[in-house]
């Protein structure tokens, strides 16, 4: 399945962005294939209101399943929620450590207020 | 005439200028309170409250049983105030403009207008100043709209000064719009000078004929005054850096009424602004 992070960079290796709809790129990773591609979101960084809201509808379209990001604001998590899309949040420091929290299934599913 | 006072940065004396041209005018005068997220121009002026009117844009109102989930509505929506991912779109009034496309472009028919209230508009008479203020909600966020409707009160008949929201947003240009000429306050710092650069573009862009009022002249440096004559920007006048003006700002008295030697700083403003308005230039 497509596992959606929210990235500073464009590698494994890069910072995990806490930001959801504000984040410069998400990096869509393949979990049975360990392949990953990156996806633009300068919309998002530009966009006056509605980023969140913007960014969930991006990920929707790519028909990403889950997403680990730092935080994600009610309007997001309520679209995400409706597109069937898992919500975790995590303080991990790269996109790699974020994909190994995700793999121990500790991180739990956010849920909308 | 029109006169709307503006300025980039926040602070400079927006309120204490269009106040003070309200009171010099002969006239009967319309004094509109446009900076809706913190209108001030009340504190200055006692008087009755006439009227009051609750303001609302229209946003989508989804009939569940009509939709189809086709998502045309969200595909149309450039401010994703409505979202259309699975079955029936989440609607998002707070991100809303009101414009209404998503009700035209639905052809299922399945979604309706519904009134979402931004905030209220009210006339009080004071004297000869009839002031105009309106007043957004807290946690509302759409900002033009009401001023649009603070506008809807302009008569016609007699002069109106408009009181901007400061800086170079939507709301700024909502005010600038229409108006005779635009009065733009700043002070004597780097900071002043900045941001009064950002707001000439704006109102140039508008294409208004701009004047300038250097308030606190005393601090900072003469670098705003170089910077009008480099673009050829008149100084329309110049307000000394006195404290027991901000003393009378800190009481609530209109600067005018507690200090009446500053009456023919204010009334030469006046005359260069009605210039200005009248010819397009503010160069004599």
């Amino acid at each position: 399945m497509k596992l959606a992070l929210t990235a500073s960079g464009e590698t494994l290796e890069a910072p995990l962005d806490p930001r959801f709809g504000r984040a410069p790129r998400f990096l869509v990773f393949e979990t049975d294939t360990g392949a990953f591609e990156i996806v633009d979101n300068q919309a998002g960084v530009d966009a006056a209101h509605g980023a969140g809201v913007q960014a969930a509808e991006t990920l929707a379209r790519l028909g990403v399943r889950g997403l680990v990001t730092g935080h994600c604001g009610p309007k997001a998590l309520t679209v995400l929620v409706r597109a069937g899309i898992e919500v975790y949040n995590t303080d991990a420091k790269t996109v790699a450590e974020a994909i190994e929290a995700y793999r121990s299934g500790t991180l739990v599913a956010a849920e909308p207020a | 005439m029109i006169l709307a006072v503006a300025s980039g940065k926040g602070g400079t004396g927006k309120t204490t200028v269009a106040v003070s041209l309200a009171q010099v005018l002969g006239s009967r005068v319309q004094l509109l309170d446009c900076d809706v997220e913190e209108p001030n121009d009340r504190l200055f002026l006692d008087g009755r409250r006439r009227a009051a009117q609750v303001v609302s844009v229209p946003v989508p109102r989804v009939d569940v049983s009509a939709c189809d989930g086709c998502g045309e509505c969200g595909r149309f929506c450039r401010f994703h105030a409505i979202v259309a991912v699975q079955g029936p779109p989440l609607v998002f009034p707070e991100l809303c403009h009101g414009c209404g496309g998503c009700i035209l472009v639905c052809p299922r028919g399945a979604l309706h207008e519904s009134p979402r209230r931004i905030g209220v508009v009210e006339v009080v008479d004071a004297g000869k100043v009839t002031l105009v203020e309106g007043r957004l909600d807290v946690g509302a966020a759409l900002v033009p709209p009401l001023v649009r409707a603070v506008k809807a009160h302009l008569a016609g008949d007699r002069p109106a000064i408009l009181d901007a929201p400061p800086g170079r947003s939507c709301a700024v240009v909502e005010t600038l719009r229409g108006a005779d000429a635009v009065l733009l306050v700043t002070e004597p710092t780097p900071f002043g000078l900045s941001d009064l650069e950002q707001a000439l573009a704006v109102a140039r862009a508008l294409g208004l004929p701009c004047g300038v009022v250097v308030n606190r002249v005393g601090i900072g440096d003469g670098r705003v005054q170089a910077f009008c004559r480099e673009n050829a920007v008149p100084v329309l006048a110049e307000v000394p850096d006195d404290r027991r003006i901000a003393e009378a700002g800190s009481r609530g008295e209109p600067l005018l009424d507690a200090l009446p030697e500053y009456r023919g700083l204010f009334q030469s403003l006046l005359e260069k602004a009605t210039r200005l308005a009248a010819t397009g230039s503010g160069l004599s």
